[in-house]
């Protein structure tokens, strides 16, 4: 048997935090890195008496999300106790949406690999629900001791569900990744992975290819980076196939990835599962959504990825490359628009194309290289669309614009106008100016002259640039190489 | 001034015969010198109650009393007090100083009432004896060798015995009509969700609703008019306006001021299982409602019977869940000694809880358990459901549905200890209220052969109980039943 004869079956859970400013059920704040225990109100910590109060916000998120993937979003849901007890669990049970979720079905396009042999998929959603984290237990530094931190207790998620629809690895990074876009695009969860916004757990089977049912799943917890995940499940998948050739069983089981050994080690099996008694939530009344407060959610959607991306190509003219390169995140779509309308009504035209070039050429590397956010460049979309401009209207060449960019982003000028403007950089267009270095350049180069006499193109070339290089670079390619060519009598 | 009426305490205060100083050091010492015999107080505040009614007579002074400035009453201790120790008759709690103030004790607070103290309950209000508590039983003030009934046991006996013109209390399958009727006083609980359970501490969320007790219904009245409004940190909370239940008590005088109510007597309530010596009076006290001028007819509650099953799987499964948050780890009892976490657990648990709520526990999670959910869960929910329609049903044909509060008496401390079957049965005519979430009022009627009081309870549709309270004034304003006074309190 080999690798090949095995089809791999992965489902994603995402836990995805909820960027509102307050918690799910208390006013306490939600923001990041406080002393531990101080934004832990009397509800967090679940005091006697105090009881849960629906932050609305949380399911206008939810509403948001359940829209964007084209789910069912329920008219009424219910909140559930999930009861099992943990030290950083204040009331002995988690508060989440069992039998009714707030959201239903729907579905994510996906774009697996890159060029040629990339292709898309739509990966299913079962359900996406709205419950509550835990704290978090501090086993170091208490000298045999546990610390509790509640600041965490209570913060709003967004449990997002797949079906078992990915069958590699890399399909299950690109749905994490397309997810993580996603919810970042319509401004429900920070993404921020380090911090614990976004994180994945995996629920991994295989089976022989063509078999009917899926092989018994192991479910690897917690993942919180692309790159982990891809490990994990790596790891995991060939554990199971090794596992079965070699005779075994794959038993029901909870799994830990371990980034430092790259491997993944049980848990809990299912012998050890909680029963976790669930029950609706006599705290909370059922959680009703009007149609009108969906049409309202519906209304402030921003246009989404798919939308845009069709548009960019429609409107705009780009290639499908383009426009899917440009809509992969908010920022560098954000980025991208503005830099567009910056530039005027009156080029328009013309200018996406050159735009989106700048703005995946130049711009993409110089932040990949800086590490940077797009959000963060130096290079602002108006000082782009300047420069942008600046070709587009023959002032400069491309060649020149690479110089204006640089300059730019080393903050040597305000404006691409400025940056030329002082260093000279405006194209050379005097026909009589060129012809005069046209001339020179034939003089000093009898030899290229002849051998292009005689027939050879590339003696051509070189006097082009012996030309431009005259004309440190501001003179047009195009007007030399016409010029020269009438010189030459050719 | 003991048996005084809040009118006439009012009265008494607002022109100065007695300060609020003066009248809360009267219950003080009344406190001081019954309640070590009837134990009807957990904590006696006196520096605190002295405070507020020295507060309360600058507000009389300033002219700017209302109804309850400077009226001294007890709080059952499911409330949560700010600084004052609030342990809901357990060890689990005999160190916990709550940091805030429930909803109901922060509305009395701002009325300007004084709380003299803690008043003792069954622990966690899971009983109906107050045996259960961890601080001793309360005796009941007309016989101390008999119980006062239960949860609110140490409310109702502390305002039989006069040591408190009026009480707190919560009910939650008849804790507030139950203990006033063996007390002989009038107790009312209101329609779900209109006393805020915000510091209440839960027993079992969806069944669990504030009461008031008091000498007459018209005491009660001036009570509940403080305890009830919208609270938006309570979900279960009903928005909508507050009612001046006094206000609506006075009425023309008249010799027949219940022409034209309507009275449903239920054929199940007066079929086998009521004492004979309760029968009797509960017959002459209806008697009375016709010569007031009320009609009365039979109606059926056909599910009521079921009332008690349902109500010991649902309460116990709310409770089970709602009592994990007493854990040990952040507040109240933990073990001194243990090992792991799991004996942490254990251990504080097994220290910090008595019997009956350890019966509970294990009953609620039972019924919660995988496989056993719909089978106890489901069902209960189900027959909760027809208990309600039941009452909808009757409601139709009559305005109020009157009967006995309790099948018997009060009777022996310790005769029903270790039969919970036996104790339970004595909530048979309440509990079915607290599953439709109506309202019901428990007022004297009389006394049984035994001397000891017996309650008549009515109960009316949602938001009835300005009805309920009105019947029950008239009632009074003809009858001297609610004027008997126990020996100690004569």
């Amino acid at each position: 048997m080999s690798r090949s004869d095995w089809e791999v079956v992965i489902g994603l859970e995402v836990h995805a935090q909820l960027n509102t400013a307050s918690k799910i059920f208390s006013g306490a704040s939600t923001a990041f890195g406080a002393e531990p225990n101080r934004q832990a109100s009397a509800v967090d910590i679940a005091l006697p008496g105090v009881l849960p109060v629906l932050n609305r916000g949380a399911v206008e998120r939810a509403i948001r999300f359940g829209l964007a993937i084209g789910a069912h979003v329920a008219e009424k849901s219910v909140f559930a106790r999930k009861n099992y007890f943990y030290p950083d669990l204040p009331k002995g049970y988690q508060i989440s949406q069992m039998d009714l979720p707030v959201v239903v079905g729907g579905a994510i396009t996906i774009r697996v690999g890159e060029g040629e042999s990339g292709y898309e998929k739509t990966v299913r959603l079962t359900r996406a629900h709205l419950e509550e984290d835990a704290g978090k237990s501090l086993h170091e530094d208490f000298h045999g001791m546990t610390g509790i931190d509640l600041n965490r207790a209570g913060t709003p998620l967004l449990e997002i569900v797949s079906e078992p629809d990915m069958r590699s690895s890399a399909e299950a990074v690109a749905y994490a990744r397309a997810l993580h876009a996603l919810v970042r695009w319509i401004d429900i969860c920070d993404g921020n992975m380090q911090e614990g916004s976004f994180r994945c757990d995996a629920n991994v089977s295989v089976r022989r290819k063509g078999a009917a049912e899926f092989g018994t799943r192991r479910e690897i917890k917690n993942l919180n980076s692309f790159r982990f995940l891809q490990q994990a499940i790596d790891y995991e998948v060939q554990w199971q196939i090794d596992t079965l050739e070699d005779g075994g069983r794959v038993q029901q089981a909870t799994v830990l990835f371990d980034p430092d050994t790259g491997e993944t080690r049980m848990m809990r099996s299912k012998e050890d599962a909680h029963d976790y008694r669930y029950f609706p939530d006599p705290d909370l009344l059922p959680l009703m959504i009007a149609p009108e407060w969906k049409a309202r959610v519906q209304a402030e959607m921003p246009e989404l990825p798919g939308a845009m991306k069709a548009r960019f190509m429609d409107a705009w003219g780009l290639s499908a490359y383009d426009a899917t390169t440009l809509t992969a995140s908010k920022e560098v779509a954000d980025f991208y628009q503005a830099t567009v309308s910056a530039t005027g009504a009156s080029l328009a035209t013309q200018l996406p194309k050159l735009c989106a070039n700048w703005v995946m050429g130049d711009l993409a590397a110089r932040i990949n290289k800086a590490e940077l956010d797009v959000s963060a460049s130096p290079v602002s979309p108006a000082q782009l669309a300047g420069l942008v401009a600046r070709i587009a209207d023959n002032t400069i060449s491309n060649a020149i614009g690479k110089k204006v960019f640089e300059a730019l982003w080393n903050g040597e000028g305000a404006t691409a106008d400025e940056v030329i403007e002082r260093q000279g950089l405006k194209q050379v267009t005097d026909t009589g100016a060129i012809e005069a270095m046209i001339d020179e350049v034939l003089a000093a180069n009898q030899k290229s002259v002849e051998e292009f006499r005689a027939g050879k193109e590339k003696a051509f070339n070189a006097l082009v640039g012996q030309v431009m290089k005259a004309s440190k670079g501001k003179a047009s390619p195009a007007q030399v190489n016409e010029l020269l060519r009438k010189k030459l009598g050719a | 001034m003991i048996n005084a009426s809040l009118p006439e305490l009012r009265r008494a205060l607002d022109a100065r015969q007695i300060s609020a100083v003066e009248l809360a050091g009267l219950f003080l010492d009344r406190i001081d010198a019954l309640n070590p015999a009837l134990n009807a107080f957990i904590t006696v505040d006196r520096e605190g109650a002295l405070a507020a009614a020295h507060t309360a007579d600058q507000r009389i002074a300033a002219g700017s009393a209302g109804p309850l400035t400077g009226i001294p009453l007890a709080h059952k201790d499911v409330f949560c007090t700010e600084g004052v120790l609030t342990t809901c008759g357990s060890k689990m709690l005999a160190n916990f100083v709550s940091p805030y103030d429930a909803h109901v004790v922060s509305l009395l607070k701002a009325a300007g009432a004084v709380s003299l103290g803690k008043a003792n309950m069954d622990e966690f209000a899971m009983g109906s004896s107050n045996e259960s508590s961890y601080y001793g039983a309360v005796k009941n003030p007309w016989n101390p060798e008999r119980i006062p009934g239960g949860s609110s046991g140490g409310s109702a006996a502390a305002v039989a015995a006069r040591l408190a013109p009026i009480a707190t209390g919560t009910d939650t399958g008849g804790s507030v009509r139950q203990p006033a009727s063996y007390c002989g006083i009038t107790g009312i609980k209101p329609t779900y969700g209109l006393v805020s359970r915000y510091g209440m501490i839960a027993y079992a969320s969806s069944l669990d609703q504030g009461g008031a007790f008091g000498a007459s219904a018209e005491d009660c009245a001036l009570l509940l008019s403080a305890m009830t409004g919208f609270d938006e940190r309570d979900s279960t909370s009903l928005e909508r306006p507050t009612e001046d239940y006094a206000a609506a008590l006075a009425g023309p005088a008249s010799t027949r001021p219940l022409e034209g109510l309507t009275i449903g007597l239920p054929r199940e309530f007066f079929a086998e299982g009521m004492a004979d010596d309760v029968r009797a009076t509960i017959d002459a006290a209806i008697a009375q409602y016709r010569a007031l001028g009320a009609t009365t007819v039979e109606v059926s509650l056909p599910n009521a019977r079921l009332a008690i099953p349902a109500y010991y799987v649902i309460a116990p499964a709310e409770c089970s869940s709602n009592l994990s948050r007493f854990d040990g780890v952040r507040y109240g009892h933990r073990a001194a000694d243990y090992g792991d976490l799991a004996d942490m657990y254990a251990k504080s648990r097994a220290e910090g809880f008595g019997a009956e709520v350890k019966r509970r526990i294990l009953v609620g999670t039972y019924v919660l358990s995988h496989g056993y959910y719909d089978a106890y869960y489901l069902q209960a929910q189900r027959l909760r459901r027809l208990i309600a329609q039941d009452f909808q049903a009757a409601l139709q044909h009559c305005d109020l549905i009157a009967g006995p509060t309790t099948p018997t008496t009060a009777w022996a401390l310790g005769e029903k200890a270790d039969d919970p079957v036996q104790m339970y049965l004595s909530d048979i005519y309440t509990i079915a209220v607290n599953l439709a979430g109506l309202p019901g009022l428990s007022h004297p009627a009389g006394f049984g052969a035994d001397g000891l009081p017996v309650g008549l309870q009515l109960i009316g549709d949602y938001f009835a109980e300005s009805r309920l309270l009105n019947a029950a004034h008239r009632f009074q304003q003809a009858t001297d039943w609610h004027t008997h006074r126990p020996a100690c309190a004569a």
